[in-house]
């Protein structure tokens, strides 16, 4: 569904991303990790076409940087780490931005539009809110908003990047349950950045690991998470553990309690 | 609660957390199936607040900008016939509205006398009317420039409209030329001026590493003002130079609508109501832009086109008024922020209602511009400040603001 070839970005004289190759599939999940600054977060924006970057892009078939903004939001919705949340606007009007694709320029939206808002609205259980405004949502309810406004694109590809990092850990686990569920039931090519690797490991179908703009590793979760090589890129303090049901925690151990412990009593 | 009764007004269908009042409304508007079910338990709230049935569109209401509309609508009209009832020849309303009536077609038969005819017809309406135009243009203007650069510091001189119009206009009045040509010259003027801040700002935002336009809006802001700069320099320069003609240009950058003619009126006219029109258009998409230019984009927005679109048709309205008002300060920032703060901030009603409220502001100032010490004239900025400012801060103060409208 979305594949890159040799993406390369700089700012400046710094090569932030450096011949990046891979691709998503169909119903796919690939999850983007990698230390701070590795360049995730460039990639999904060489990918969302907000960066230049030489290499290319193929979503569909189709050549994203020969696309025009319309037709590039019909084929990629993007779930930013920050999205920007006017506290005033109501929620069906948030959902309703999603729709700009499909929206003729100059042109108001149709009853189809506001249909397909409100079943994206029903489907995420934001039905209640729909009037409400955005400043009166929690973390985890707008964490809802802002992926029913992608889903509201109808796009065949999702961009998240780092989708949950500001929820708890409960609310983190239902975003990304839901995230899984669309995916399947609309068989969406999914690319996000995860920092929590346990998260990674349990959500995404492969992971790739970045480091200093160039892949580390990609493959299955159980050969990416592996302890040496996450040490080699997050530090020695990364440990891996196997839990009965095959799952993979990541955990990090700290080094020296006790001299801690004695710089906090004295 | 009163204020913001208005925005649940507006919608038509079930809305999610509808105050308990509205309840007919909800079983009136909800399918028969679910009717029963809201009429077994219509004490509850709750039950209230759940919208009826769960099928489509009902749930997402349309932004309806149509009451605030009919109420600003109103206050022009108001403002319109108190425009042209008060002035210095004492007509009575009546006596007004049928001097209006009988140079209409398909009039009744009236007795009015040809002087009121005249006062109301060559003096009074031309004044009344340019009044509408270039109000709604400076409102309206500035409501789409603080859309566009998402800041609501944003005017409609911003660009450097203003210095280039009054350069031009200084430059006509200097040289002596027929004073017929002030208009064309600040128009020329204002639009040269922002066409080399665009360029300027565009070709500056290109040189960053984003091939979106990420940095462009603020390096469009800087070159605004250095463009505004140097045109208000060379424009001061040439003012020192010929100090005869001081008092004659700073009259002309105060502004007025004193020399307001039909000819004024047909000359703008056109401009006005493509630029209007245009700004209309953009509506929806400037409510895209509100989430940023990197969101919108990524929602399907050409943010440089549409950036182009806006301020092209802004400049033309703005120009084509100020060629004919001078530079009248405030009205396109305090209108736009006081419909902001009292009808919401979605551009489908903003910038509607703010040409509208900006046309009747601006009306009802030059009324007190031209009454307050008759037979003198305060200029009109001096009035769209004094008692714009405490309007503003007294909407600013209002319990809708306090909750960070």
């Amino acid at each position: 569904m979305l594949s890159f070839d040799d993406l390369t970005v700089r700012y400046g004289r710094v090569v932030a991303l450096d011949g990046v190759s891979g691709g998503v599939a169909e119903s796919e999940w690939l999850g983007l990790i990698g230390p701070n600054g590795a360049g995730k977060t460039t990639l999904l924006n060489a990918i969302a076409q907000l960066l230049a970057s030489a290499g290319n892009v193929i979503i569909g078939g189709q050549r994203a940087n020969g696309l025009r903004r319309r037709q590039l939001a019909r084929l990629i919705a993007y779930v930013p780490q920050r999205p920007v949340l006017p506290p005033d606007m109501t929620v069906s009007d948030y959902v309703l931005l999603g729709r700009t694709a499909h929206i003729g320029y100059l042109r108001n939206e149709t009853s189809n539009d506001r249909r397909v808002c409100a079943s994206v609205i029903e489907r995420l259980d934001l039905r209640l809110m729909a009037g409400r405004q955005l400043r009166a949502m929690s973390g985890g309810e707008l964490q809802r908003v802002v992926l029913a406004r992608a889903l509201a694109q109808e796009a065949p590809v999702l961009l998240l990047d780092e989708p949950t990092s500001a929820l708890d850990l409960g609310r983190r686990m239902e975003a990304l349950e839901l995230i899984d569920e669309v995916r399947r039931e609309r068989s969406l090519a999914v690319l996000s950045a995860i920092h929590d690797l346990t998260l990674a490991g349990q959500f995404a179908s492969r992971l790739m690991l970045l480091a200093g703009g160039r892949i580390a590793a990609t493959g299955p979760p159980a050969e990416v998470l592996r302890e040496e090589l996450l040490g080699l890129h997050f530090g020695p303090a990364v440990q891996v553990m196997t839990a009965d049901n095959g799952d993979i925690a990541v955990i990090s151990r700290r080094q020296s309690r006790g001299a801690s412990t004695r710089t906090s009593a004295g | 609660m009163t204020a913001t009764a208005p925005r649940q007004g507006r919608g038509r269908g079930p809305a999610a957390g509808a105050a308990p009042e509205s309840r007919d409304r909800h079983q009136a508007a909800s399918p028969p199936d679910n009717g029963s079910l809201l009429a077994a338990d219509s004490r509850s709230a709750d039950t209230a607040a759940v919208p009826a049935g769960s099928s489509g569109a009902a749930l997402i209401r349309r932004i309806r900008p149509g009451r605030a509309i009919a109420i600003a609508s109103a206050a022009l009209i108001v403002a319109v016939i108190l425009g042209t009832a008060i002035g210095p020849a004492d007509l009575s309303v009546p006596q007004v509205l049928d001097a209006i009536a009988v140079r209409l077609p398909w009039h009744p038969h009236l007795a009015v006398s040809a002087l009121d005819t005249a006062i109301v017809w060559q003096i009074r309406l031309p004044r009344v009317i340019l009044g509408v135009l270039v109000g709604s243009m400076l409102a309206g203007g500035g409501a789409a420039y603080q859309g566009v650069f998402r800041n609501p510091l944003a005017d409609p001189y911003l660009l450097g409209v203003a210095a280039g119009a009054g350069l031009g206009a200084t430059f006509v009045i200097v040289s002596g030329a027929d004073p017929a040509l002030t208009p064309p010259a600040a128009f020329a003027g204002a639009v040269v001026a922002v066409a080399l801040t665009y360029l300027l700002g565009a070709s500056a935002g290109r040189g960053g590493e984003p091939a979106g336009a990420r940095s462009a809006t603020s390096s469009m802001l800087l070159a605004g003002i250095a463009v505004a700069a140097m045109l208000t320099a060379l424009q001061t320069y040439l003012q020192e130079q010929h100090t005869q003609i001081l008092a004659y240009v700073y009259a002309w950058i105060l502004g007025g609508l004193s020399a307001a003619t039909w000819s004024d009126v047909w000359l703008i006219l056109p401009y006005v109501a493509v630029s209007a029109i245009a700004l209309l258009a953009h509506r929806r998409l400037l409510d895209v832009l509100r989430v940023g230019e990197d969101e919108a984009a990524t929602l399907g927005v050409n943010v440089a086109r549409l950036r182009l679109a806006v301020v092209v048709a802004a400049t033309l309205g703005v120009a084509a008024a100020v060629s004919v008002s001078g530079l009248i300060g405030f009205v396109g920032i305090i209108v736009p922020h006081a419909v902001r703060m009292t009808a919401g901030p979605s551009y489908r009603v903003l910038l509607p209602v703010s040409m509208i409220g900006g046309a009747a502001f601006l009306v009802l100032a030059d009324i007190v511009a031209r009454t307050a010490q008759a037979p003198a004239e305060v200029p009109i900025g001096v009035i769209t400040a004094l008692i714009g400012g405490p309007f503003f801060l007294f909407v600013l103060t209002s319990r809708r603001a306090r909750l960070g409208l």
